[in-house]
């Protein structure tokens, strides 16, 4: 489970906001997760609450909100514009799982709907991101 | 903020030193260097990793013969698979060795993912295989791996040189720590790289001469052991603080 390894850098780049910002404690992480990187929520929000328990009081009332970004995609040759989602259920079981462990290879397993061209671009829904964080100085 | 980036420096830290094999030219050898330095050390009793960071033409497995049909396992992230007892991580795992049309933010991205979520664990050295030019994965390489040493590999052709003193001046104007140029197919005995590489101010680690049975040994760690070129590469090795 490398969500494991993804929730423990929300928690180390936490740490350095609370240092940045001399915060006393933590109320709310608000993380942006990329839907090509295709977590298991269940098991990234598990890690979050089993990481922070060996932190001290800083994160004793946190709360994680988690949202998922959606994945777009843009050929770069025909313009076509289309959702990850959608092509999703035509990659095969292999392709879909390298797809969760390095959200770039999408473009070595898939091609363009439209027009079959592999020069296409991730034009929003990847990476792990903080969006805002919540505390008391 | 992409959290990604901050664990980088936990996952680093507890390598004891990391070596960037790197060329301003393509074709010159980085991958034979880098898995002949992962080789050598791990036969020194090393714990060693080997990183190939050439997205675009990965070669460190085809030389090492590792062949990459299932995912690494999962702790806590990705372990690298053991490869002739080198702990061994590349994109081929999950390209299935497919074209891979990367773009410059494509290439940043990976490697923030890789440097992310690879357990490496305790190690004495990481080899990093790097891809020619002074591109995204140099400067990505500088900026996310900040202790990464480099050793520069040529061929004696003045072409090669002319772009590896790009990369070296680079290098050398952000002040970072260049170990010297390994000189790879020497065809003949001159010294005529030797003289230029130390005209630049640089150490000359050596030079591997062509050998022509060289191919015949890649995929077979064992065979590469005792190719004459890993032999040459042993010798030019005395000359550099590694053991």
């Amino acid at each position: 489970m490398h969500e494991w390894a993804l929730a423990e850098s929300i928690i180390v780049a936490a740490l350095e906001a609370v240092d940045k910002e001399k915060l006393k404690n933590i109320k709310e992480i608000n993380i942006n997760i990329g839907e090509l990187q295709q977590i298991e929520q269940d098991i990234f929000d598990f890690a979050l609450h089993e990481i922070v328990k060996s932190q001290n009081s800083l994160f004793k009332e946190v709360i994680f909100n988690i949202k998922t970004e959606e994945s777009i995609l843009e050929c770069k040759n025909c313009k076509h514009i289309w959702r990850f989602s959608d092509m999703k259920k035509k990659l095969g079981e292999d392709e879909s799982e390298a797809i969760h462990f390095i959200p770039e290879v999408v473009l070595v397993h898939m091609r363009c709907p439209n027009c079959g061209s592999p020069d296409f671009k991730i034009s929003k829904g990847r990476g792990v991101t903080i969006t805002s964080i919540k505390g008391e100085r | 903020m992409d959290t990604r980036i901050s664990v980088i420096d936990k996952r680093l830290q507890n390598i004891n030193r990391i070596i960037a094999v790197a060329s301003g030219k393509g074709g010159v050898g980085k991958s034979l260097v880098a898995s002949f330095l992962s080789i050598l050390l791990t036969e020194q009793g090393k714990k060693v990793g080997l990183l190939d960071l050439d997205l675009y033409g990965p070669s460190s497995h085809i030389i090492l013969g590792a062949k990459p049909s299932q995912f690494p396992e999962e702790d806590k992230g990705i372990i690298p698979p053991k490869i002739h007892n080198i702990s061994f991580m590349s994109i081929v795992y999950f390209s299935e060795d497919k074209p891979s049309p990367f773009r410059g933010q494509d290439i940043t991205n990976i490697i923030i993912e890789l440097l992310a979520i690879t357990q490496w664990g305790p190690l004495d050295y990481l080899i990093i295989d790097m891809p020619p030019g002074i591109g995204e994965e140099i400067l990505d390489t500088i900026h996310y791996i900040k202790r990464a040493e480099f050793l520069v590999v040529s061929t004696p052709s003045k072409v090669a040189l002319g772009a590896v003193g790009k990369l070296t001046s680079i290098l050398q104007e952000m002040n970072l720590p260049l170990l010297g140029i390994l000189e790879n197919m020497a065809m003949t005995s001159t010294t005529s790289i030797e003289d230029n590489v130390k005209k630049m101010g640089i150490p000359y680690i050596g030079a591997i001469k062509y050998d022509s049975k060289l191919e015949t040994a890649l995929g077979d760690v064992q065979a590469l052991s005792n190719t004459e070129a890993f032999k040459d590469f042993i010798t030019a090795m005395i000359s550099l603080d590694i053991n």
